[in-house]
This record gives structure tokens, sequence and C-alpha cells, in this order.
């Protein structure tokens, strides 16, 4: 990969920053965030994964992967990252920018019948705020 | 008659980019009494030094003002090339027109302004200057150094062969600190009570050198070559002049508690003396545990002495000594694993820390040598190690890294493997640090002929499964999490100061570090003198670091010691304060107003006195003495209008 | 004393079990709760994107509902609990959100109402000893995993509910009832979430391991706090089942249940139809409860 002053700077970086007020400067890879993961598992991309492209600028790449669509908020990793780095907040970031463009990720469609009689709309509620417009 | 030189240096471009130099030169050429006034790109260095001398010469100078850094910097500096040409060094002033002007302003014309008036403010206060000579008074030349570590006692025996007696307090029964509980060191794996117990024996022995263990430091007054400290040596309970060390207390004694020396895998009694080589090999009683003490029945001890050596009515004594000087190596302690939640709180008996870990490698250990599991004793298969446990961690406050932990984790990993052919180990790091001198070597065998298998990346939970210790980690180098099963794990965790050193630093009033650590003058520059003249730090109670570099400052410590030592006088600033005794009545504010304790009302003859050596020159009394009646040397009151007349003038 | 009760949606459509446990156990133990009159959803999750208040609307505006009750709120559901308490404390230190929302619903609440779970009510009412004393059918006996999932644990420095490396909330009540809590490793590892909509094997996975950590303790049941967890570790089950065999299934039911239970409180129907697998047998033994079909 190229790396340049134009390449980290760019107007994604700015507008993932302003959406999540973190800081991944912060983070030193450790991967104890990976480590603890209960989805880390069928995660293409670890945790830390995630962090480290956007620490290089590579915000398309974040963005694609399979990892933040799979991240359920638990706070396993923010509560023991000893840097502090709220990845949860990353990661809802980063869904954010691509929900944003108007494609939800979620659709009613999508869910089979007998969940849809089953589930708890608390899942439905929660699986819609976070995973489309 | 004044003949004033005026020196206005550019400091390269640190001065010259926000401030006109020539400008202030020719401003200070037109003061009256002012005989010669020039600038030059570094006022400090030989060629401009050598501008001073011949002006002073040439033109008789009464007086220099030098325009430039701050005094912090060059002050001696300049004071000594004044003297050298013939000027008392204190008819040298220094205008700092670069941390107070240059560097903190950017509108040039401003700026200019301002350093003339800066320039010309001392060339009134230099009027009034008086020739004065340095203070001198006399040292004791005796030290005391606080803790017999490896660090304190190599300092103690350095300044004790350079002739002079040591005081070496050590809170413990014993001499050695951490290193007497180490197993082998790194990188040699030199057997560590075989290298240090020849130091251990040197200090009992050396007639120099006079040892209280037991014993705290309670109250330090007095200053630099004249300290007065008030020692407290706590009861051992037993006769140790009577003693013959034959330990038939210890072997009878029917209170068994967990041995501290062991990191508490280990057995010790109520009366008991802490391994076998310890110095001095005599025994202590531990009074919260004592059977005696607690109920008043057993005194087993007591009967099968055959020296009678048993003293249960021994009182603290208080110890007062008069010494010169102070080295404090009060050494460290280990984050209290008990704290971090994710490994267990400290409530898995197979989770362990360091220095527990080097008790069941050593010969002398509660396993004698072989690598067992605390729970049930079992040899472990895999050992898992994990580095960095509270280091580098903002979370848990200690952003720092302990600097140790990757090298005695490798040792750990490298004898694990060693005692237990069959075992593996895995060490969980971010970076391995590996500095000195044989130290990456070290790590790298452990690598290829060890087998340690190395996992950059962190463990996120450590619990019990079974009799196993199940561990969530992940190796980011492939981007995997990975799960071992573990028999033993070992934290790597961080370095701390002692809880008492914030108290003893209050004690010796010296600072400390927002962590604990003891603070020195300067990071770079003067790494084991504190902030206080004639308090030493050594060791690593000033910062992690290891052995090597703990000997290293510790030699370093004794030198400034001995160095100080090898006058009978000491010099100290005159630049403090004097009292007019025709002016002073007696009314003691001024008295009140010193946070040095350097006054005091003279009974007899009822007006103020100074000790001038602890004067720090302050100006709090002459600010607060209703009659004028004290003056702060070559900072009249005189002086001081006239400088804020200059100020006011200018701007 | 008087709650602003807040049951949360779920509560009034697939987990009445939950709701009615609740209020016939508060009532036999003199808790007063009053259903907060017009409240919403609470979304179900606290937003993390820090540009946009629009998400954390209608909690307000129940914190401010409360206010006025002048009450404090009270939850059972694990999520309810999570989103209101952390909208509460946004509330009290962010003086500008504080100002938007306020106007956004027509407000003027500042954060200082009290935001509790059930379990802190019960643990502020009745000190240690006072609950047991009340139970009337002791659950002696009863091996239970006391599952507390994420939302009530973390972030800690929010929620302030409990330790999050080793909580005990849970146990404590659990031990009041004469139950016998077990340990086990995956006490408040996530069951999946809302993954159970959108990647639902590895919610299922998820959930597999909470079950096997808790029946390898050697639970006889499990109890939750949340209708979400409730469904993932329930409703999961047939299908671990069908891809190992040596799955076991484990009931899964909400710890009011129990606590009604307990108290004698609890009377059929059961629910049975919320529950996949049937708790009526483990729970037989205590009376009151009948297996499902009957």
């Amino acid at each position: 990969m190229l790396l340049s002053v134009k390449s980290l700077r760019t107007e994604d970086m700015r507008r993932l920053a302003e959406i999540s007020g973190e800081a991944v400067a912060k983070c030193y890879q450790c991967g104890k965030c990976s480590a603890g993961c209960p989805l880390a598992a069928d995660a293409d991309v670890p945790p830390h994964g995630v962090v480290r492209l956007v620490q290089l600028g590579q915000i398309e790449e974040a963005t694609s992967c399979a990892t933040i669509w799979l991240c359920a908020a638990c706070r396993s990793c923010a509560s023991r990252c000893p840097r502090g780095v709220d990845l949860p907040r990353l990661m809802e970031s980063l869904r954010a920018m691509v929900l944003r463009q108007g494609s939800p990720v979620l659709h009613a469609s999508q869910i089979p019948a007998d969940v849809l009689a089953r589930a708890p709309q608390q899942a439905l509620v929660s699986g819609f705020r976070k995973l489309s417009v | 008659m004044d003949r004033i030189g005026v020196f206005v240096c550019h400091c390269g471009l640190n001065i010259a980019t926000n401030v006109d130099v020539a400008a202030v030169s020719e401003a200070a050429a037109a003061v009256p009494g002012v005989v010669w006034a020039e600038d030059y790109k570094y006022m400090c260095s030989d060629p401009g030094q050598r501008k001073i001398v011949a002006a002073i010469k040439e033109h008789e100078l009464t007086g220099v003002v030098i325009a430039a850094c701050s005094p912090n910097m060059h002050e001696a500096t300049f004071r000594e090339a004044c003297g050298g040409a013939g000027l008392n060094g204190y008819r040298c002033e220094i205008a700092n027109i670069r941390e107070q002007c240059s560097w903190v302003h950017t509108d040039r014309a401003a700026a200019t302004a301002k350093a003339i008036a800066q320039t010309l403010a001392m060339v009134e206060k230099v009027r009034g200057d008086q020739s004065l000579v340095p203070i001198r008074f006399p040292v004791k030349k005796r030290a005391l150094v606080i803790g017999a570590g490896i660090s304190g006692m190599q300092a103690a025996l350095e300044i004790a062969e350079g002739g002079h007696e040591v005081v070496l307090v050590e809170r413990l029964p014993h001499i050695g600190g951490h290193m007497a509980q180490l197993s082998e060191t790194f990188p040699t794996l030199d057997c560590s009570s075989c290298i240090l117990t020849p130091k251990m024996a040197e200090v009992g022995r050396h007639p120099l050198i006079k040892l209280l263990t037991r014993s705290e430091v309670t109250e330090v007054g007095g200053y630099v070559g004249n300290f007065t400290v008030k020692i407290r040596r706590n009861p051992a309970y037993v006769d140790w002049s009577v003693c013959t060390g034959c330990m038939e207390c210890m072997n009878r004694c029917p209170k068994k508690v967990p041995s501290e020396f062991d990191g508490g895998l280990g057995q010790s009694k109520a009366i008991a003396v802490a391994f076998p080589q310890a110095v001095p090999y005599r025994p202590t009683i531990n009074r919260d545990a004592c059977i005696f003490f607690n109920t008043g029945r057993c005194k087993i001890c007591e009967r099968v002495c055959p020296a009678g050596a048993i003293r249960f009515d021994q009182e603290p004594e208080e110890i007062v000594e008069e010494v010169g000087a102070i080295v404090v190596a009060t050494g460290y302690d280990l984050f209290d694993k008990s704290r971090v939640g994710e490994y267990g709180y400290g409530q898995y008996p197979d989770v362990i820390d360091g220095l527990q870990f080097e008790r069941l490698l050593s010969a002398s250990g509660p396993t004698s040598g072989q690598v067992r599991r605390p729970s049930d004793g079992k040899v472990p298969e895999q050992v898992v190690f994990i580095q960095c446990v509270g280091s580098r961690d903002q979370e848990k406050g200690m952003p720092y890294c302990s600097k140790i932990c990757c090298m005695y984790t490798a040792k750990h990993a490298r004898l694990f493997r060693h005692k237990v052919h069959d075992g593996q180990a895995y060490v969980f790091y971010m970076d391995i640090r590996a500095g000195g001198k044989g130290y990456e070597e070290f790590v790298q065998q452990g690598v290829e002929e060890d087998g340690v298998l190395y996992l950059r990346g962190r463990v996120s939970r450590v619990f019990p499964e079974g009799d196993k210790l199940m561990v969530w980690g992940e190796d980011t180098l492939s981007g995997q999490k990975v799960e071992i099963a573990a028999d033993l794990v070992v934290l790597a965790t961080a370095m701390v100061p002692r809880p008492d050193a914030r108290s003893l630093a209050q004690t010796l009033k010296i600072g400390t570090d927002a962590y604990g650590f003891f603070s020195e003058a300067h990071p770079k520059l003067r790494p084991v003198e504190s902030l206080t003249r004639g308090i030493y730090l050594t060791g690593a109670a000033q910062a992690p670091k290891d052995i090597p570099e703990s000997v290293a400052q510790a030699g370093s410590a004794a030198s400034k010691v001995l160095a100080m030592f090898s006058s009978d006088l000491l010099e100290q600033s005159p630049v403090v304060v004097e009292v007019l005794a025709d002016l002073c009545r007696g009314c003691g504010l001024c008295v009140e107003a010193c946070t040095y304790g350097a006054r005091e009302l003279d009974p007899v003859a009822k007006i103020a006195r100074v000790n001038e050596v602890l004067c720090q020159g302050c100006g709090a009394c002459s600010a607060v003495c209703p009659n004028g009646a004290t003056v702060l040397r070559n900072t009249s009151r005189e002086q001081v209008l006239n400088m804020v007349g200059a100020l006011l003038e200018e701007s | 004393m008087v709650y602003a009760f807040y049951p949360g949606c779920t509560l009034h459509s697939q987990a009445r079990g939950f709701r009615e446990s609740t209020e016939r156990s508060a009532a036999a133990l003199g808790l007063e709760l009053r259903e907060l009159p017009e409240w919403q959803c609470c979304g179900g999750v606290y937003p993390l994107a820090q540009d946009s208040l629009f998400p954390v609307l209608p909690a307000a505006r129940n914190l401010a509902a409360a206010a006025n009750l002048g009450a404090p709120f009270v939850t059972v559901c694990s999520g309810c609990y999570h989103v209101h308490k952390r909208t509460n404390r946004l509330i009290a230190s962010d003086p500008e959100k504080r100002a938007q929302l306020n106007a956004m619903v027509e407000a003027s609440y500042d954060g200082s109402g009290e935001v509790l779970h059930l379990l802190e009510a019960l643990r502020n009412e009745l000190p240690a000893g006072e609950l047991a004393a009340r139970v009337q059918q002791p659950l002696t006996g009863l091996r239970v995993a006391a599952y507390y999932g994420c939302l009530l644990l973390r972030p800690e420095d929010e929620l302030q509910f409990d330790d999050p490396e080793r909580p005990s909330i849970l146990e404590d009540h659990l031990r009041e009832l004469g139950a016998e809590p077990v340990e086990f490793a995956y006490r408040s590892e996530c069951c999946g979430s809302y993954l159970s909509v959108s990647a639902p094997q590895s919610a299922r996975r998820a959930a597999g391991n909470v079950l096997n950590s808790a029946r390898k303790a050697g639970a006889d049941l499990i109890v939750t706090s949340c209708p979400l967890c409730f469904y993932n570790l329930d409703e999961q089950q047939p299908a671990l089942q069908a891809a190992d065999y040596d799955f076991q299934p484990l009931p899964v039911v909400y710890f009011t249940q129990l606590l009604a239970l307990a108290l004698g409180v609890w009377e059929s129907p059961w629910y049975a139809e919320e529950h996949r697998i049937d708790p009526g047998p483990v729970l037989a033994r205590f009376g009151g409860v009948k297996a499902a079909g009957d």
C-alpha cells in the first residue's frame, strides 16, 4: 500500500472522527479486545484489525469488512482496553458511515417468518437501530 | 563611579529571531554608567566568555549585565568568567531575554522593547550589587543510606571503601532486598544468591558500615552536611547480641504463618529468619502471629533457646544519627495482582506473579526449586506468562513501562523449560524490550533453543475450568484468537513505588512524581540527585530499572557523596538575608514568615537571627518586616525600586 | 415505597411471564410499582455515535415522566435499564445536550433522578436476610446459573450496577431465595444480542457457549433479566441440539419468575408458550408451577 499525507488525512477520516469522537491513535494494537470478543471467531478482520485499518487511513476497507456488522456492542473489549479506546463506538461510527449512504444492511424481508413471530420486539428494534438507517 | 558592561546574546536564532539584539545593545550603551555594550552570537561559548573577560580588563568594569538565557543555564558560567577576570562574580547579573521574552512573544517590536526594559532594569540592579563571598560551612563526613537492597548495599560499600562511616538502615530484619528472593539473574543466569551473598557478607562485617536492620527513618532535620536523623529500631523480641543463630526456636515454634519472603507460597513460623543465607542471621518474632502475644500462652521459643535470648519485653529503640549526606535506596514493590479483575483478583492459587515464580524456581524456595502448582503440587505442563499486567495501562493508573518484565519473563520461561523438559512455555507480549548488554541474544535463545512460544497479543481473561486455567489471548501477528488450557499462569506485574515512599519523601522533604517514584533533579543530567542538596537517589525507588543500572546508580550516588566529603567545608550561595540589628525590634514576624526554619529570635539580644545555611534567599522575611530590618543581599529595596523605575520608564 | 415502573415493550408482548412475575412479587413485598403513563419504547440499544441525539429522545422523555411522578425509575429489562441509566448520565453531565433534549421533549429534567434495576430496589428495601424471611417456598437444592449478560454490567463507570469481572448481586438474591447459584465462566459473556435477527449462526454459537458453560458448572436452570437474552438462550436450543449430539438442554427463566415462585405468588398459567425448553419439570418440586400442557 502507498501511504502519503493525502492518504492519511482524508475527508472520510475527518468524518469518522466527528461521528465517533474517538482518537484511534491511542490504540497500540495489543489485541486484548480481540482476545475477549465473543463474536471474533466469525469475523474476517479481528476487532483490533479494524482499528488498524482506520489508523492506516483505510476507511474503505474498514467499512467493507464483516466485523462491524457482527459487533453486538457487548463492551467486553472496551471494559478491558488498557488505553480506554471505545471500540463499540468506533464500530458504530463505521456502520453509520455506510448506513447513512442510504443502504440498510438489515431488511425485514431477510428475517425468517418464525423468527419474526417469536423474537421479542427488543431484538427487532435493536437490530434495525444498529443495522439500518 | 559605575563602569558597567552589557553583553547581549543572540543565542543563535533563539533570541535573535524575535528580538533585535543590536538595538538592545545600543539602548544599553546610551545609559549613564554603561561604558561598554556589545552583542554576540553565543555569549556562553569560549570566544563569548573571552570577550567578557577582555572587556572587564580593558574597561575596568565594576559590574556586568548579560542579556541572555535563563540564569539556570549559565549563571555559574558567567560568574566564573568574571571571577577569572578579577571582577567578583556576584557583580554579574543576568537579564533573561530568552525564556522570559523571545521564547514567549512573536511581535518583534514589542519583544525588543521588553528586552531593552529587562536589560536596563538589570543595569540598575548591578549598580547596587556588593562583592560577596560564598558562605562556607562544615560537613559531617558520615552518610546515611536508607534501604539495603542491592543498590543501597552497593552505595554503602562504595562510601565505606572511600573511608567514611555509613549508617545503613533497612526496614526488614535482613538485607538483600528483592534480589535475595531471585533464583537466577538475566542474562547470565548467575545464581542470584551466589553473587549477592558476598556483598551481604561484606556489608555485615565492614568496619565502617553501621548496619541497622528492623529500622525506619522517622524524622530528618538540618541541612546538607549537617542532617540530624531519628531512626526507630523495631523490636525483634530476641536479643541478637546473645543469640547464636541456632534457630532451635524456629524449629520448635508451633505457629505456622505464610512466608512473606516466599510470596505467601511457603510456610514460615511466628519466630523465624526469612531465608537460610540471611544477614544478619538472627530470628525475629512476628508479633501479630505469635501465640504468646495474642493469648499469653506458649513461650516455647523461650524455653528451648540455649542462649536465653528471647525478650518478649523488648521495646522499640530511638536512635539519633548525625550525617552529612543521605542516599535513598528504598526500592520497589510489585503491583498488587488482586486488583486485576480479568485475571481473577488474586483468588486463583495457580495465577501467581513474577516474584512468586522466582521462589518456585529457587533451590531455597518452598518447593526446593521444583516448579509445582500452588494448588495441588503437580508439575505444570503448560505455563502461560502474561507480560504488561498493569504496566503501559493508563486505565489501571500505570501508563509507564516497567522495563524489567520482558527480561525476567524470558528468564522464567527459559528456566521453566530447563527444569520441565516436556513442558511448554507461552509468553503473551506487546513488545519485547531487551536493550541491555546481552539481553536481546538472551531472549532469542529462549525462542530458538528452549522453544518458548511468543504470542504477540494480550490476554483478555483467565478463568478456572476443572483443574486448568483457561487463557483467552490473541496472536495479533496472525490475527487469530488463542485459547490455552494452562496449568499455571505467571503475571509480570508492574513495578510500583513502595507504599511508604510518599511519606518518606515528606520526611526528607524531597519530591515524588505522579506515581510515587522519587523525583530526580534532572532526568538526563542529574539522575541520582534529588532537588534537595545532600540527598541522593539510587535504584528502583527513582524509576523502574534492572540490577546493573541499580548498581551503576549506586556508584554514581556514592561518588557524589565522596566528592562532598572530600573537602572539610561546603560552599553555599551568599545571596541570603542579613539582619540590620539597629533597625530590628524583635517583633518575630519574620520568624513566622520563614518556611525553611532559618530564622529565630535571640532571647538575650531580643533581635532576629538568620541561619545563613538554611536560608534559601526567598525574601519572604524582608517583605513582612515592618522596619526594613531584614535585607536580601544584592536585592535591597533601593535596588528593587530602581529596577521598577527602569521598567516603567521603558514601557 | 412507590416506584415509577417502566416495563418496556417486550414485557407487554413476548415476555408477559416476566412482567406478571415482576408485578406479583413486587406487590407481595410491598413495593408499589406504578407503571409510567405514556411511556415509549426505549430503542433497545444505547446509541454510540456522537453526533445525533434523536435516538435517546424516548428515553429522555421517559425519565422526565418519572421525575414528574416524583418516584425513582425502576425497570427489570436489562436493555431498558442500560439505555435509561446511560441517558440519565448524559443528561446530568452534558449541559448542552441536556438543553437540547429538554427542548425537544418539552421537559425540564436535570438528570438527578434515580434509575434502578429491580434487583437494586430489592436490595435497598430488603437488606440481607429480610427477603429470605419472606420466602414461602425456599428453592432448596435448585442449582441456578445466574446469567448477567453484558448490558447490566458494562460500561462500569456509567452503570455502576456491579463489578463486571466479579458480580454478585444476582447470586446474593438467589441465595436469599434458598437457591444455590453456581459459578460459571460465561455469566457475563454476550448472548449474541440482536445478531439473532441479522447473523443467526453467530448468535447461536454465542448462546451455545453460555449454555454449555452453565451446564458444565452443574446448573439445573439459567436465569436472566433480559427478554433478548431469554430469547437467544431459549429459542436456539432445539437447533443446538440438532447440531450437536452432546448438547443438553437447559431451561431458561426470568429471575422474577423464581422470585414469584419462592414467594408463593406464582400461579398458572405459566406462559408455557413463551418457553421453548420447558422449565416445568425442574421447578415442579417447588409447587405452583404446572408443566406445559397442563
